[in-house]
């Protein structure tokens, strides 16, 4: 995939070039172009002066990394105990079923990554399934199709 | 605005406190995670419009009420989390104590004009008791508020977060200002040795000797800087106590460093927030700035020869980062390993240097022990857990959100008085407490004190405050594997007996699950728990067969039914139930039509029939059914 990589100038210089600004600077990069791309694991290695393969471990260590591409729609389902006891498997099933995804699997239009994910501290509202941005609590097997907003099987 | 001195710091909170006594009434709309999902920032524009095209005196400012020529007026702001989440968005209107719940945008006009204008309470948006249907006016009236103490979350839900004003109007950095004035480090470093504090963050390890050892470990080196760290990594699924504080009342949890700093001689803070929590981080990262303009973090606070600041840092998604030296290697930049414990971080922490790790709720409640004193703490709770405990009460309770009660209130005053009973009139089975660490406690426990010493020795924790109720509904067994695939996803893969042994029980508990196996299986399982306490490298492996070993203790028929009757009796495990439609059916039609994958036949007022071999038991029709004509058995 190929990318415009000069914001990742911008992106370096918000922290020191410090070994322990690692883990925030890939943060930041996951954030803007959505994954981490190879180019700019080496950039980072190569400006904090930190090995490839440390930069690496921590790419691979942390969840909220991922080398490949996430969907455009990023779908959350909490499985959070709350939400376990009130029924988060069977949405988790459902979710699967209508997107045709298993957790952590994206879309090859790119269209939805589905995510489970262990809590969001939202318990009082279980289960609940977060779609992009947007929270959906008290959500039920039936409702499902409509939280995605999907009408393909 | 800069606050040159701790005089300028007095003055200014006497100026505000003045403002805010004399505000005639507080309109507050709840902004907390679930608030905010369920619309309350739409519910706050609508009622910042209809207050603005009322003649009524609103500020949305505590320091505009300033400006206007009597004292008075009403004050309408978004406020931290109120607790009760499961009948958002709440607006509460004090001083009247008038608690609306479910607000729509689309109510605001109503409540502008009645409530603030006429004085008239609105029937139709207040709370109803779950058993006698009677509406409840306000706290006052409730079950979920009145038998709460609140001590940590006092101003969740009572102030704006973001303003610094508020905070100060409410006592905040008094501790602070008397700290720099009047006290010496030694001093508040007393103060809290003596209240007795016990680390909310699980461990229950006494804060007075964690600060001590620190600073001896750091006298002993002179050339080496103390840090102070938050832990706001709150990993235990089926908890928000932390993250309703920092985003609720963040001030609190940034001056409790602060003291803390003080009283231990460091000058760097790390606050370490898991990503999971955007609104928290956002409001952090707000109140960090709003304090370095105040000159209250940074160098020379106050003008005083005491300087420090902080940094906040968001985690990656690691459950085990909330393991105190695994956060720290998250913070240097590194994977979020855990180390062996014979060196401990009040030592070597942080960079190799001494640390002082605390969680959220641990940091908010310094500020109010420095204020009111160390005994006056020490009088509330139990002799040997001293102070309140914030709880995340969720599951199947009828009133879930968040509580705070003395330490040693038993489990049936948390879950019966606070929390309502069991939802739809089921049977209470087991509370779980302390997270995936901790265990699940059957009926004949609820008359236990909630205090640190008394859940362990039941054979669960007080962990860092989640309490997840279970009904009839809910299969042990189910809950055990639960929690075990939640750790063997979360084990870091550093030590054999955590990796390995987890990887193993969850196997043996699918085969439960499955209707599978022995009684020589429950006995595998029991052994392996027994190796994985002997030898993990950290907490996370040591702990983590505890939900297996208690709900064995307590549901152990459960399981037997399972391996010996190919059974669930709770109508959880897929592979052992099944989905059919009672007499009770009056053929509505609505569980046909919801069914996804067609499974389920009849027409019009006649009763359904589901087809078991198309039956993907995904739960659909028993949710829309009306008519509890769906069994699961």
């Amino acid at each position: 995939m190929n990318h415009d990589f000069s914001e990742l100038e911008g992106i370096l210089a918000r922290y020191p070039k410090a070994p322990a600004s690692l883990v925030m600077l890939l943060q930041d990069i996951q954030e803007a172009y959505n994954y981490l791309p190879c180019e700019a694991l080496q950039q980072v290695a190569d400006e904090l002066k930190v090995p490839h393969s440390q930069v690496f471990s921590v790419a691979t260590f942390y969840k909220v990394f991922s080398l490949t591409p996430k969907g455009r729609t990023i779908v959350r389902v909490c499985k959070g105990t709350a939400c376990h006891v009130r029924g988060a498997q069977l949405i988790t099933d459902e979710c699967e079923r209508l997107l045709g995804l298993r957790p952590g699997e994206t879309a090859d239009d790119l269209e939805f990554t589905l995510e489970v994910v262990n809590c969001v501290g939202a318990c009082a509202m279980a289960p609940v399934v977060v779609v992009g941005e947007k929270y959906h609590g008290a959500v039920k097997p039936n409702r499902v199709r409509k939280v995605l907003g999907v009408k393909r099987c | 605005m800069l606050i040159e001195s701790v005089a300028a710091l007095r003055a200014r909170q006497a100026e505000l406190s003045e403002l805010w006594a004399g505000l005639e009434r507080r309109v507050l709309v709840c902004a907390g995670t679930g608030c905010v999902a369920g619309g309350a920032l739409e519910v706050h524009a609508a009622l910042t419009q209809a207050t603005e095209e009322s003649a009524l005196d609103v500020s949305l400012e505590l320091s505009s009420c300033a400006d206007r020529d009597g004292p008075g007026g009403t004050l309408l702001v978004e406020s931290g989390c109120h607790g009760f989440c499961e009948l958002g968005p709440l607006v509460h209107i004090l001083p009247d104590d008038i608690l609306y719940t479910r607000v729509r945008p689309k109510d605001a006009a109503a409540i502008v004009e009645k409530t603030l204008g006429a004085g008239e309470v609105i029937d139709r948006l207040l709370y109803k008791d779950p058993v006698s249907k009677e509406p409840r006016q306000g706290h006052g009236e409730m079950g979920f508020y009145a038998h709460q103490k609140r001590v940590v979350l006092a101003r969740c839900g009572e102030v704006s977060p973001a303003s610094l004003d508020s905070y100060l109007a409410t006592g905040g950095f008094c501790a602070l200002a008397t700290a720099l004035d009047t006290l010496t480090p030694e001093e508040v470093l007393r103060e809290v040795e003596q209240s007795g504090l016990r680390g909310r963050g699980g461990g229950g390890f006494s804060t007075g000797r964690k600060w001590r050892s620190a600073l001896r470990a750091r006298e002993a080196r002179p050339d080496s800087r103390l840090h102070v760290i938050c832990n706001g990594d709150e990993g235990d699924p089926g908890a928000f106590m932390d993250r309703s504080i920092m985003e609720g009342d963040p001030f609190a949890v940034l001056e409790g460093m602060a003291l803390g700093a003080f009283a231990l001689g460091s000058t760097r803070g790390y606050i370490y927030v898991r990503h999971e929590y955007p609104l928290a981080v956002r409001r952090l990262e707000r109140a960090i700035a709003v304090l370095r303009d105040a000159g209250l973090l940074g160098e020379r606070i106050l003008g005083c020869d005491f300087s420090f600041d902080l940094e906040l840092t968001r985690g990656g998604g690691a459950f085990v980062c909330g393991e105190s030296s695994a956060l720290m290697r998250s913070i240097e930049g590194k994977p979020g390993e855990p180390r062996a414990k014979y060196t401990h971080s009040t030592d070597r922490g942080l960079f190799d240097e001494p640390t002082v790790l605390n969680n959220v709720e641990t940091w908010a409640l310094v500020p109010y022990i420095v204020d009111h004193g160390a005994a006056h703490f020490a009088a509330i709770g139990t002799e040997r857990s001293p102070g309140t405990k914030a709880f995340s009460l969720v599951g199947k309770v009828n009133n879930t959100g968040l509580v705070e009660v003395p330490m040693g209130t038993t489990l049936r005053r948390i879950i019966f008085e606070i929390g309502g009973g069991i939802q739809k009139g089921r049977a209470f089975k087991a509370v779980q407490t302390g997270g995936p660490s901790g265990g699940c406690l059957p009926a004949e426990k609820l008359d236990l004190p909630v205090d640190f010493d008394t859940l362990t020795a039941a054979g669960s924790m007080m962990g860092s405050g989640g309490m997840i109720v279970m009904d009839e509904r809910t299969c042990m067994v189910d809950v055990a594997k639960y929690f075990i695939d939640f750790l063997m996803g979360e084990s870091c893969g550093k030590c054999v007996p955590c990796r390995e042994g987890l990887g193993q029980l969850s196997s043996l508990l699918a085969q439960v699950t499955r209707g599978e196996g022995s009684e020589s299986l429950l006995s595998k399982v029991e052994s392996l728990a027994e190796t994985m306490e002997l030898a993990s490298l950290c907490a996370l492996g040591r702990s983590a067969p505890n939900p297996v070993l208690s709900t064995l203790a307590y549901f152990r028929d459960e399981y037997l039914q399972h391996i010996e009757k190919q059974r669930c009796p709770a109508g959880v495990c897929k592979a052992l139930v099944t989905y059919r439609i009672t007499e009770a059916c009056t053929g509505c039609e609505a569980c046909r039509k919801a069914c996804p994958v067609g499974a389920i036949t009849g027409e019009k007022k006649v009763l359904h029939v589901i087809d078991d071999a198309l039956c993907t038991r995904c739960g659909a029709c028993e949710a829309v059914c009306a008519f509890d004509a769906v069994l699961v058995e």
